[in-house]
């Protein structure tokens, strides 16, 4: 199975405009962040430096996050995964690692529109307002009852969950969003 | 609601982000252990009245154990560590000595007991 989406491109629209959008490659990277040869293997595939804590740097398409003390997410496009995997085994031989093709286990969807941070306070115990959370961090957190992780690009928020909670993730991005609901707490 | 600070992310984590382990600093007793001990390892816990080390995952976060020393009564927080230690670091013991004086003498962990 390797469809790019779980729900057909949902879209939804309100205080913020909800959208699943195509997941793209996704690597999981375990290994230490500290290592020489682990940066070397990073910038290999994705053009970025190792993250700092909780950061996300990008270049181009490609992204590579801090998920944990000892993991990264690496995003890449799909078309680019088996090579990026080869690269990372070549380069990361000598060292105690683990990299995995995830893209099939994800939900990617886009939050965009004035009401965005709104709507995702409304589901996740992080501090969203402007000046907290800004471009260039990640945060996992839940959504409500799922895990799931975000970031903001372009205007807006791409957010990360696991695929099999693809649906109860876009209702409840949905339901926060829907008209009426509008708190106002940020404006 | 309870905020503990992962120290391994950084992040003021309220208490839906985390998992709850139980008491800290356990001493895993296997096999070739005696009765009393596997049945101390499995069953007997402090539950002080007090302070208390206890393990705690940021599972909706970094997915990283550590432990948390609070207090049980006014649940105040003396400080979080990563859970890769036998013992809590010196800075923690001197945050709760600050507040409880000598109450890290009662710690299970400090008698070297279990
Ligand atoms: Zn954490």
């Amino acid at each position: 199975m390797s469809d790019a989406m779980v729900l057909d491109g949902a879209r939804a629209e309100g205080l913020a405009t909800v959208r699943e959008v195509p997941a793209p490659g996704l690597i999981a990277l375990k290994g230490d962040l500290g290592a020489p040869a682990l940066a070397d293997a990073v910038r290999a595939v994705t053009g970025c430096a190792v993250p700092g804590l909780r950061r996300i740097e990008a270049a181009g398409a490609a992204r590579a996050g801090w998920m944990a003390p000892d993991e990264l997410l690496l995003v890449a496009p799909r078309e680019a995964v088996p090579g990026a995997l080869s690269t990372l085994e070549a380069r990361l031989a000598a060292a105690h690692h683990l990299a995995a093709d995830v893209s099939d286990m994800r939900a990617v969807f886009r939050l965009e529109g004035q009401g965005a941070r709104e709507v995702l306070a409304k589901l996740a115990p992080v501090d969203l307002a402007p000046g907290a959370f800004e471009p260039g961090e990640l945060r996992r957190t839940r959504l409500a009852q799922v895990p799931a992780a975000f970031w903001m690009e372009q205007g807006g928020f791409t957010l990360v969950c696991f695929r099999s909670v693809a649906r109860y993730a876009f209702d409840l991005l949905a339901g926060a969003a829907a008209p009426g609901g509008e708190v106002g707490h940020f404006a | 609601m309870l905020l503990l600070t992962c120290p391994h992310c950084g992040i003021d984590a309220d208490e839906t982000e985390l998992s709850p382990g139980g008491e800290a600093h356990l001493t895993r007793h296997g096999p070739g252990a005696t009765d009393e001990d596997v049945e101390a390892y499995l069953f007997l816990r402090d539950n002080p009245r007090g302070v208390h080390l206890e393990r705690w995952r940021h599972a909706n976060g970094c997915g990283k154990w550590f432990v948390a020393a609070r207090c049980t009564v006014t649940l105040e927080v003396f400080g979080t560590y990563p859970a890769q230690t036998a013992r809590p670091p010196q800075h923690v013991l001197d945050a709760i000595e600050a507040k409880r004086p000598g109450a890290t003498r009662k710690l299970p962990v400090m008698e070297g007991a279990r």
